[in-house]
């Protein structure tokens, strides 16, 4: 034999998955939620998509390249994610400069300070989100309402969300049977017709996304299960305790940012606890945080400090919370 | 369908040789015999340089309880008593042998006849296994006189059969289960008798359903032995994933499976066994699977131990061009070969040829937390906590994570999309924190 062999340890199989392919699958699964939003916001939504994807892989690129001086490793797809889950927290008609702004401090404060993909205690695009939440309030709350192609970037209409219409609503002193008039059917909220974050007013969009990515196995179901079910329990019991005062479940999971953060936010890798039991525990948190800010808080929505709150708990989690090992407490057969 | 609850992955089965029938492999020019094939003390060489030795003729001696006998496989001269470098790297002695046609011991009988009857008491059928030089062939090597020896206060009330076979692409223990399946259940009921139980249960996974039902017909004709379909799920054959598996025990970390009182044998171990007590005929032949995907002869083969594992590709058809890696084992477990001079042994079970694009790790990159490896873990452990501990030489901390409740089955490194080398460094990080425990004990 003319060459030589190659000598490792085993083992001498790899299943097909890489970083990169994991990554793509995420995109693929984001792929219904950007045509729903390009259908519902128009012009709008390929602004602010491609601009939040592509200073994402830029600012990703000028620090590995200039600053880590390694290898450049934007091809893996994570600040493409990364672009499109932040773009999907924003109106639609929202400044580039201000998208700019966002994308940078997602991939510079968020990623790459803490040494890039991997290290991150916080999901980048929420950090991003919340930052330009706090800095530009009244950009970050104008939501236009869905008019497809037929108004430009930034002429469209804008109204409340149907969380603020309900929020405003109870504070003014209505009741939620008369405010029921004033937000989208269950139907409408289900297909996105409602004016909020681009990529999160169309459930059926972030649903097909969740069967795309149980059934290639890139995430697991304990995380979207643990939050929507909390969530849903949590108001349902407010909402038995006094329906004039409680939006019905339904209405919580629908509106807002519930399916989006529980399907593609929580379930972020990096973020997220390592074993199935933190992954639960996580999820309630979430779910119940977000209940708590949502009816309590002074924000009418509360997924993105939900996630950020128990992303900081998850360093813990995978300290204290371990799978239960094979063979212990067991006893002799 | 009966499998392991926790952990397991599903590589590609690969499964080429399983419609191929055993062939016996004509027997090469010379041999060189691993002085030790089995775990525990290295056996004693008792022949000389210039000795002639008969096929079967013991060659080596066990040193104490837990070591094993080891036969001559050929007969001729001893041309010289040497070292080689065998499957694991290392190097140990070896009897090299030049064959000089094939005269067996006259004590073995070569019939083809198949003697179901048992005649021997328990204590001779273990001493049998003593001098016949039996070990586990499912590829620990574990001297199965031991094994068959219950230690005073232990008791063992079920025997399991370990017919999985879940390391992709091998099929000797699935040929030998069509072949040889009457003389595999008369070796398991005297492995049960040799235990003093009455029931015996032979796992096999779900891909091999001509197994299942070959052996399921015949053991209506034996006592107390039952067959049962396991789903396909890699490593089901670990010992303690079986055990679970089949009669849902789990044996503590640390311990043996006769902590839940059960004895694990492979049907390979039960097919020699069978022939070591009712044909007298000492371990020295092993069925081997030679095969990979561009090897034009994949087939299984008897093979003597000893035979140049270059011998065994040869009569599958050569090493094919554009070949990056020979392993010896399953790809999941196996050793990969430095030279093709090494011998096949007891333990070997399969030789694979990999192509040169399955040959090279890919690179590795970053972990990014996706907590595959946590759910791959067959023993619950969380491989890649293990890593970073290893790695920063953190092995107190490592110890209590339990890293030594790893068995090396690579369900973590398979499974990582980054290309971690997960168990390369748990391997470290378990061979040291084993040397501290031990040091500490010492001390003590």
């Amino acid at each position: 034999m003319s060459n030589l062999l190659y000598v490792s340890p085993s083992p001498h199989a790899h299943a097909p998955d890489t970083t990169r392919k994991l990554m793509f699958g995420v995109i693929i699964a984001l792929l219904p939620a950007l045509f729903s939003s390009i259908f519902y916001f128009g012009y709008g939504a390929i602004i602010v998509t491609s601009t939040s994807v592509i200073s994402c892989l830029l600012f990703e690129y000028l620090i590995q390249r200039f600053i880590f001086k390694k290898p450049v490793t934007i091809t893996d797809g994570s600040a493409i994610v990364t672009g499109l889950l932040l773009a999907f927290n924003l109106p639609s008609n929202i400044p580039v400069f201000i998208i700019i702004f966002g994308s940078f401090v997602s991939i510079a404060i968020a990623k790459m300070t803490f040494g890039g993909l991997g290290n991150n205690p916080f999901n980048p695009a929420l950090v991003g989100r919340v930052f330009m939440l706090i800095s530009f309030p009244v950009q970050m709350t104008s939501w236009p309402l869905p008019s497809g192609f037929s108004t430009g970037y930034t002429d469209a209409v804008t109204g409340a969300t149907p969380l603020a219409i309900i929020k405003e609503g109870l504070k003014n002193g209505d009741s939620i049977s008369q405010l029921v008039t004033q937000i989208p059917t269950p139907a409408q909220m289900f297909l996105g017709n409602m004016g909020g974050s681009m990529g999160e007013v169309a459930a059926v969009a972030l649903l097909l996304g969740l069967i795309w990515l149980l059934a290639k196995k890139i995430i697991t179901w304990h995380i979207p299960v643990s939050v929507i079910g909390s969530l849903v329990i949590f108001t349902g019991i407010l909402w038995l305790i006094n329906p004039e005062q409680n939006a019905n479940p339904m209405f919580h999971l629908l509106a807002g940012g519930v399916l989006l953060g529980a399907i593609f936010m929580a379930t972020d890798y990096v973020t997220s606890p390592m074993n199935p039991k933190s992954m639960i525990i996580y999820g309630c948190g979430i779910g119940i945080l977000t209940v708590i800010i949502r009816v309590w808080g002074a924000y009418p929505e509360g997924v993105s400090f939900a996630i950020l709150i128990m992303n900081a708990f998850v360093p813990l989690m995978n300290a204290y919370i371990k799978p239960r090992r094979f063979g212990k407490e067991v006893k002799n057969g | 369908m009966k499998t392991f609850p926790v952990g397991g992955v599903h590589p590609p089965e690969n499964k080429l040789t399983a419609e191929s029938a055993i062939q016996y492999l004509p027997l090469p020019l010379s041999v060189s015999i691993p002085v030790t094939q089995h775990i525990g003390a290295p056996a004693n060489v008792i022949v000389n340089k210039g000795d002639y030795v008969k096929t079967g003729q013991l060659i080596a001696e066990n040193k104490g309880f837990i070591s094993a006998k080891t036969h001559s496989s050929v007969s001729g001269k001893v041309n010289k008593i040497d070292t080689i470098i065998d499957s694991t790297g290392f190097k140990q002695n070896a009897v090299f042998i030049d064959v000089e046609g094939d005269e067996w011991v006259s004590t073995i009988d070569r019939s083809t006849e198949i003697v179901t009857e048992i005649k021997l008491p328990r204590e001779e059928i273990i001493q049998k296994c003593l001098d016949s030089g039996i070990v586990g062939l499912g590829g620990a090597t574990f001297p199965s006189h031991v094994k068959l020896t219950i230690p005073a206060g232990k008791k063992c009330d079920i025997l399991i059969i370990n017919g999985v076979e879940c390391e992709p692409y091998l099929t000797s223990d699935h040929r030998l289960m069509l072949e040889r399946g009457e003389e595999i259940l008369t070796g398991i009921t005297i492995l049960m008798k040799a235990l003093q139980v009455t029931r015996a249960m032979i796992g096999i996974e779900n891909n091999k359903q001509d197994a299942i039902s070959h052996l399921t017909s015949l053991a209506t004709a034996f006592q107390g032995i039952t067959v049962h379909a396991l789903k396909v799920k890699y490593p089901q054959g670990a010992e303690k994933q079986l055990i679970k598996a089949l009669i849902k025990r789990e044996v503590p970390p640390g311990r043996l499976p006769l902590d839940v009182n059960a004895i694990v044998h492979n049907v390979g171990t039960a097919f020699a066994v069978y022939e070591a007590v009712q044909k007298n005929k000492p371990l020295f032949e092993r069925v081997v699977t030679v095969t990979g995907k561009l090897v034009t002869k994949p087939g299984n083969f008897f093979v003597r131990t000893g035979t140049p594992v270059s011998r065994l590709i040869d009569a599958a058809g050569g090493v094919p061009e554009d070949t990056g890696k020979i392993v010896s084992g399953g790809p999941m477990m196996g050793k990969s070969l430095s030279n093709l001079d090494i011998p096949v042994v007891k333990g070997t079970s399969g030789i694979i040829l990999f192509p040169k694009s399955e040959s090279e790790r890919m690179e590795s990159y970053p972990c990014i937390r996706c907590a595959k490896c946590v759910s791959a873990c067959p023993m619950n452990l969380e491989p890649y906590l293990l890593m970073s501990l290893s790695e920063k030489g953190m092995f107190e901390k490592a110890e209590a994570e339990r890293i030594s409740d790893c068995m090396e089955c690579g369900s973590c490194s398979f499974t990582c999309p980054a290309g971690r080398p997960l168990l390369d460094y748990i391997r470290l990080g378990k061979t040291t924190v084993i040397k501290i425990a031990r040091d500490r004990a010492i001390k003590k």
